[in-house]
């Protein structure tokens, strides 16, 4: 009779169904299909979608390639005492950023409109790779090369903060990213 | 060895109850209850310091506090609560002994230690500040992993209590045809459980070993993938179980039945399928993993869980609707809503844990789910709020809802302090409510989640939020006080009422020995309401709640839509 007993009628698989509940369940069925569809939709069609691109790499090989790509476009150096270099890749390059404790490197300068190969690595522990205000967040992995073929838009200054909690000094884990025209 | 036999059956309820199962049930809800106590105390902390006009606590204090907070109440308050439950559903509910009440002190007194050494990690040794996740290569001390390990081989210990217990239940014939409904609910929390636990043993065991130094690496990638089959299972288990109390409390407090056994039991079937999948929600933005692997995973094999909780969502109410309509509230499409007895805190918390965790934590849990939207949120603020939906509005509170039927009836205790205990849901659920609405808003704008200041004071290149981030966070954290203060008035009712209440006195009270071998078994109730289809007719059983659903199903859609909206906007990535 109630839901805490057994039920009365033995074959209660056998029952018919309500007219509301069947409703309903076509109803949620069809929108969990739209969902579901959604996904491989954007996934072929839509303009937002990180891929799967991803290389296991040592984290001192990604900290030479970073450093060869550092020395070859470094425009200038920001941050007062601290004195962390500006890149400025050429459009359609592999551009390398560096997460580490508790900072990011090198701070990337690109073209508006233009594409990059931005690969992302943790040194260490994870990282969340998370950019305001435009709000792209990524997990950043150590030993894994990530990349993701990116569009900036909009120029402007870009913050760029650790959302994946990383020790005591995640909070002072900022750093920018510049888009020019 | 005796088998104890002793049962009472409760004079008001008709609850029967085996007199070991009973003590069982008690101790864990007790236990539940002190590590609610210790997590609300962390909670005051935690609200107080992401409050940036407050900022109460150092950097090193929060990352503990909120390690502590996040342990506390996501494991050892609803696991405890939860083997409790199992219990209930099945010696209870099936009128049975249970079995190996030994092995199940045995469990109770592992959890305990186990959760007493990891928060001696955690606060005494000061050194596990590593959150509940622990992301591995981020350390902490041995003690951390093996506390956590020990609670978990004693909630797995006390699952195969509650599957003994169904066995000894069948084979000692103590009830009639199939288990109810309810402990069809709980079979499926216990069986997601093992799977949880299983998965928790693969992952902490060998980094328990690494914290000793006999295992020289763990892959992050490896343990990002596995930790996850053990957390965002374990939130599975809460939600099996709540729904099976949901279900529970529509009977017990409307005599309700399900629209259907086959719909009901069949959504729950679905849960014991696909829920596991959803590992997949923290790993949509990760490297390694391929996108069809993504896709099918987060979405549960094409959302058949969500379709799961939809229906429960639809059946729960109509069951309520159903079953007021035959006590003669059939005006209009509201009347058996709004009569129903919104002073009684069992059904009211059941009722906003329903619509809070199905508009508030159901639709943004998919939203977040979704591999390509969650680009837009991972790891912010939204995270947070989308959980306090699920499982604090969700679970916690369809958990003090059915507390306040167990004072009377398992402690036999009057409640302390009704007027309290009568508007403790609508402070919870309203405080709580707020602190889902405005973390989702914060983080909606980009706010981190776990991260002690966001001003940027003292950094070489600060970033600053918008000002509403901030006017976010200080109006999560008064929701987050208010929330607070409802958790206070449920401890002290609980405690009060457990400890120092007017006992309920039966006259000639006494527990029963069952005759040797069977329990008393269950009078079929013919007379009971068979059926509401009384064959033809056309109308909807519950026109109600079919229209309220439909309110749902429309913001779902709005809200779902608005976000791909958003996404468009962002810049192109591939």
């Amino acid at each position: 009779m109630s839901a805490i007993e057994p039920p009365v009628q033995r074959v209660w698989w056998k029952q018919p169904l309500d007219r509301a509940e069947l409703l309903w369940i076509i109803l949620a069925l069809a929108w969990c299909l739209i969902m579901f569809f959604m996904m491989p939709y954007w996934h072929l069609y839509g303009k937002q979608d990180l891929g799967s691109e991803a290389y296991r790499m040592s984290p001192d090989d990604y900290a030479k390639l970073t450093e060869a790509m550092v020395t070859k476009y470094k425009v200038r150096e920001e941050g007062g005492d601290q004195k962390v270099p500006v890149v400025h890749p050429p459009a359609g390059s592999d551009v390398y950023l560096i997460a580490r404790l508790w900072s990011w490197y090198p701070i990337l300068e690109l073209e508006s409109g233009k594409t990059y190969r931005l690969h992302l690595e943790s040194m260490d522990y994870l990282h969340g790779f998370s950019l305001q205000p435009e709000n792209i967040n990524i997990e950043v992995v150590p030993g894994y090369d990530r990349v993701l073929t990116i569009t900036p838009e909009h120029p402007g200054t870009y913050g760029l903060v650790c959302n994946e909690y990383c020790g005591i000094g995640h909070s002072t884990m900022t750093s920018r990213l510049y888009v020019v025209k | 060895m005796a088998t104890n036999r002793m049962f009472r059956t409760c004079p008001s309820t008709g609850l029967v109850f085996h007199q070991p199962a009973e003590r069982l049930m008690m101790a864990n809800a007790v236990a539940a209850a002190v590590f609610l106590l210790f997590g609300g105390i962390l909670a005051i902390m935690v609200v107080l310091t992401r409050w940036p006009a407050v900022h109460l606590l150092a950097a090193d204090r929060f990352y503990q506090v909120l390690t502590g907070h996040g342990i506390n109440m996501l494991i050892f308050w609803v696991i405890f609560f939860e083997i409790a439950v199992l219990y209930f559903c099945s010696s209870t509910l099936l009128k049975s002994r249970l079995a190996t009440p030994g092995l199940a002190w045995a469990a109770f007194w592992l959890m305990v230690i186990g959760a007493l050494i990891n928060n001696y990690a955690v606060f005494w040794r000061d050194d596990s500040s590593v959150m509940m996740t622990s992301y591995a290569p981020m350390g902490a001390h041995w003690s951390f992993y093996l506390g956590l390990i020990l609670f978990a081989v004693g909630a797995l210990v006390a699952c195969f209590v509650f599957f003994g217990t169904l066995v000894v239940a069948k084979s000692e014939r103590t009830y009639v045809g199939s288990v109810p409904l309810v402990t069809f609910g709980a079979i499926t929390a216990a069986i997601i459980a093992v799977f949880t636990i299983a998965s928790g043993a693969i992952i902490l065991i060998p980094t328990f070993l690494w914290s000793l130094g006999l295992i020289s690496h763990i892959d992050p990638l490896m343990y990002h993938t596995i930790w996850w089959a053990f957390g965002h299972s374990s939130q599975q288990i809460n939600v099996a179980a709540h729904i099976a109390v949901w279900y529970a409390i529509a009977a017990i407090v409307f005599g309700a039945k399900p629209l259907s056994e086959r719909v009901s039991r069949s959504a729950f079937l679905l849960y014991i399928l696909f829920l596991q999948l959803a590992s997949a929600h923290h790993l949509l933005v990760d490297p390694g993993l391929s996108e069809t692997w993504k896709i099918f995973n987060t979405s549960y094999a094409m959302y058949l869980a969500v379709l799961a909780s939809m229906v429960h969502g639809l059946t729960v109410p109509g069951a309520i609707e159903a079953a007021q309509r035959e006590k003669g509230y059939t005006h209009g499409l509201f009347e058996w809503l709004r009569k129903a007895p919104w002073g009684n805190p069992v059904f009211s918390g059941m009722f906003i844990s329903l619509v809070g965790f199905g508009f508030l934590g159901g639709i943004s849990g998919v939203m977040m789910g979704t591999l390509q939207l969650n680009t837009l949120i991972h790891n912010t603020l939204y995270v947070p709020g989308h959980f306090h939906a699920t499982v604090v509005i969700g679970t916690s509170l369809a958990f003090m809802a059915l507390t306040y039927f167990l004072i009377p009836t398992l402690f036999r205790r009057e409640v302390m302090f009704p007027t309290i205990a009568k508007w403790q849901p609508y402070v919870f659920g309203l405080g709580m409510t707020g602190v889902a609405l405005f973390l989702m808003a914060a983080g909606t704008l980009g706010v981190p989640r776990r991260d002690w200041d966001i001003t940027g004071a003292g950094n070489a290149f600060p970033y600053s939020f918008p000002g509403s981030a901030f006017l976010m966070l200080g109006l999560a954290a008064i929701s987050g006080l208010i929330a607070i203060t409802g958790g206070a008035m449920y401890l002290l009712n609980t405690v009060g009422s457990v400890f120092f209440g007017k006992r309920i006195q039966t006259p000639d009270f006494q527990h029963v020995r069952a005759a040797e071998g069977v329990a008393p078994s269950p009078k079929p109730v013919a007379a009971a309401i068979g059926s509401y289809h009384p064959g033809g007719g056309g109308a909807l059983v519950a026109p109600g709640t079919f229209i309220l659903a439909l309110v749902f199903l429309v913001s779902f859609v709005l809200y779902y839509f608005i976000n791909w909206k958003y996404l468009a906007t962002v810049w192109p990535m591939r």
